[in-house]
């Protein structure tokens, strides 16, 4: 519903329900320490930026142009045979599944000392290398978006 | 598992009709983050039934949230700098360039 949503706002608030219910599917899946993150990273950052967004460039409650119908319908096909493709797929496939699969969430001593290691399947160089991401997106940001 | 792998793909195919289709640059956005949504389902599926003594598909979907946030806020400054300078934010109206 968000990607057919005539009215912005709307559109945004059935995104925000999407994210919701990725962390929900997180939570199925025993990771509670990414659906803490999803929730408060995407929900509380990113949609909140949106919706400021929303409010500066764009009359609340204004309906959007109308998409042509033969844009809509190409759209159409390529989504549906892209589902069709990928669907066929990844469900003709015999996976090897592990013989236990652990059923409990991962300890945070552990998340913590990976993220923080340099090990073979520790993560230091990556969380680095985010931070200077994130230092140059946030130079970028201020910079291309301040008052001349 | 096959469910949660037929929920990521439909979720990745709505964001891909949603770019496709939409007018709005930050419309546009909203469906790139629903397909960055539908590919971390994926990586957090196949890490807990495939190997599921190992952490690598969560870590990688942390690091993903990270770079969808930062990549969001630097497209939101460039469209707030179009608006401000065009006034319209539609993909098929800003279409004249300096010079």
């Amino acid at each position: 519903m968000s990607v057919v949503s005539r009215k912005l706002l709307r559109a945004a608030i059935y995104l925000l329900f999407v994210l919701l219910a990725t962390a929900g599917l997180y939570l199925m899946l025993d990771y509670h320490f990414l659906a803490a993150i999803q929730v408060s990273i995407y929900v509380g950052g990113i949609l909140v930026l949106l919706v400021f967004s929303i409010f500066l460039t764009s009359q609340v409650g204004e309906k959007m142009p109308k998409v042509k119908t033969s844009k809509k319908i190409a759209g159409l096909a390529v989504s549906v045979a892209g589902t069709a493709l990928c669907l066929y797929v990844l469900l003709t496939q015999n996976y090897p599944y592990a013989e236990k699969i652990s059923k409990g969430e991962i300890d945070m001593h552990a998340i913590g000392q990976s993220l923080m290691g340099t090990e073979k399947f520790q993560y230091l160089l990556p969380f680095e290398a985010i931070s200077v991401l994130l230092l140059a997106c946030i130079i970028g940001g201020i910079l291309i978006a301040r008052n001349k | 598992m096959e469910f949660y792998l037929v929920v990521s793909t439909i979720m990745f195919f709505a964001g891909v009709y949603g770019f496709i289709t939409r007018h709005n640059m930050i419309a546009v956005l909203m469906s790139l983050e629903l397909i960055l949504n539908a590919v971390n389902i994926n990586f957090v599926v196949f890490n807990r039934f495939l190997f599921p003594g190992q952490m690598e598909g969560m870590f990688f979907s942390i690091f993903i949230i990270g770079v969808a946030a930062a990549e969001t806020a630097v497209a939101i400054a460039i469209i707030l700098n179009v608006f401000r300078s065009s006034k319209k934010i539609e993909t098929d109206e800003v279409s004249k360039m300096k010079y």
